[in-house]
């Protein structure tokens, strides 16, 4: 049994076959991290690094706790502390880690299709942690294995994704996702945060909270970046928050059993309400650690190789 | 069926191998006290449960039950790619116990040595016996089964398969020819 898969850059390479298959694979995974001895020898002698240009604590906390239960040798690299601040090309940077016989590099980086450019020039297998505004496949993922956790089916739930949709990364990721496990998406933010042609993208558009959450089965916040505060995209936090923020009120109109998710860091009191963050129906650390399983799922399905098995 | 494949063991053949080997662990570990028994998924978890009503029939006392899966202890991930991983389910703690592994086909012995680094990983057993329903023999490591259910001779490029029904009950075991 083969995975088929080099390398992981985004969720419009994955069927809804591989989906599953990730999402069982990081199910059984899940178990180790419950264990006192919270370590596997499964990737022992694998060489890892994670190369992260944009700042990062979850993902990248997440990754590394993924690859050292699973026995990998893990190297962390940041922008600040790599020769790319001397002026060395992504490529010559790439070049220099291959000489060095990684098998797997796990990269974030502010441009879209960074992660693809190394995957076509090198010989290890390339992980996105997200790229620019394009994607972030293992949020996505996560995500949808809460999400199936939560409500034991994917297909024909009512996903609601809430926020700057234009420069969200985990939006674009979930868009395609959850349209392979044949979900109905619905998004909504201000119509300056939300891409032209959003309504390609294979969701219903919505310039207004309330109507996105109407009978919603799952909500989903995305972060507001608070560098875009001031822009003429977002006038201020107090504007956003009363018209597309999650409070208790608005939250009724989405289904009794709705979960409320976010990819984190939350700015509460901005798109979350602290009331919701924290309440009952909030999966947002079930998100979490859910991130270590699926991760521990990918490193391993990629590690597996192309090879034909028995 | 295929000419090549020949049955060695029917359903009631299996039944009588089993319930001389639930008699074989309680004889050695004279009765049931800190034994339990974990199967190796899949398979071997199957096997497990059978050996555990055997000796409730016998001795009148549920014997605690696990599965391990060892996919992620392989030492082949190169070779056989992603297998795809089952669950291990150990709700008892292992420390002080004597824990019968069981696997329905003992061959390389590969397998049982990834499974007892597993175990080792999960606690710390007083011992670790070995139940097999078919030893059919080509070791590669230092390892020997404590409780037998049939040995067969084989050649190497053969497959013994072992057969469960829907409701995980071992009906036939079966040597196909390469």
């Amino acid at each position: 049994m083969s995975f088929g898969h080099k390398h992981i850059l985004g969720m419009d390479q994955l069927s809804a076959d591989d989906i599953t298959r990730i999402l069982d694979t990081a199910d059984s995974f899940k178990e180790i991290s419950a264990r006192e001895i919270k370590k596997v020898p499964t990737l022992r002698g694998k060489t890892i690094i994670n190369i992260f240009f944009e700042a990062s604590t979850r993902t990248r906390a997440s990754f590394e706790i993924a690859e050292k239960r699973l026995s990998a040798d893990t190297l962390n690299i940041s922008a600040s502390t790599s020769a790319l601040v001397k002026g060395e090309t992504l490529e010559d940077t790439a070049r220099n880690l291959e000489a060095m016989h990684p098998d797997i590099i796990v990269m974030r980086h502010g441009h879209s299709g960074a992660p693809h450019y190394l995957a076509e020039r090198c010989n290890f297998s390339v992980i996105n942690a997200g790229d620019g505004a394009h994607e972030h496949p293992t949020q996505a993922l996560l995500d949808l294995m809460t999400i199936r956790d939560k409500k034991g089916t994917i297909g024909g739930l009512t996903v609601a994704i809430v926020g700057d949709i234009a420069h969200s990364r985990v939006a674009r990721s979930n868009i395609i996702a959850l349209n392979t496990m044949g979900a109905r998406v619905r998004l909504a933010g201000p119509r300056t945060l939300l891409p032209t042609g959003a309504d390609r993208l294979g969701a219903e558009v919505f310039t207004d909270i309330k109507g996105a959450l109407d009978g919603a089965d799952v909500v989903m916040m995305l972060r507001i970046q608070q560098e875009r505060q001031g822009s003429p995209l977002l006038p201020s936090n107090r504007e956003y928050s009363r018209f597309f923020g999650l409070n208790p009120d608005n939250l009724q109109r989405a289904k009794e059993d709705a979960i409320v998710m976010h990819p984190g860091p939350m700015n509460r009191g901005v798109e979350i309400a602290s009331s919701v963050a924290d309440g009952p129906r909030n999966v947002i650390l079930d998100q979490v650690e859910n991130g270590v399983a699926v991760r521990m799922a990918l490193l391993y399905l990629i590690s597996g190789g192309e090879k034909m098995a028995e | 069926m295929s000419p090549r494949e020949t049955v060695i063991l029917d359903e009631p053949a299996i039944g009588r191998a089993l319930t001389r080997v639930a008699h074989e662990i309680l004889e050695k570990n004279k009765g049931t006290r800190d034994v339990a028994l974990v199967g190796i998924v899949r398979g071997g978890d199957h096997l497990a449960r059978c050996l555990q009503q055997r000796i409730q029939e016998i001795e009148g006392v549920e014997l605690p039950l696990g599965s391990i899966d060892i996919t992620m202890y392989r030492d082949d991930l190169a070779s056989r790619g992603s297998l795809p991983v089952g669950k291990t389910e150990l709700l008892f703690p292992l420390e002080n116990k004597n824990v019968v592994l069981v696997d329905d086909v003992l061959f390389t012995g590969r397998t049982i040595r990834a499974a007892m680094d597993a175990l080792m990983d999960i606690g710390r057993p007083r011992s670790i016996q070995l139940a097999i329903l078919i030893d059919r023999g080509h070791r590669e490591l230092p390892i020997r089964p404590d409780f037998v259910g049939r040995n067969v001779p084989t050649a190497t490029g053969e497959k013994i398969q072992v057969q469960f029904n829907d409701n995980q009950q071992p009906v036939e075991v079966r040597v196909c020819k390469p």
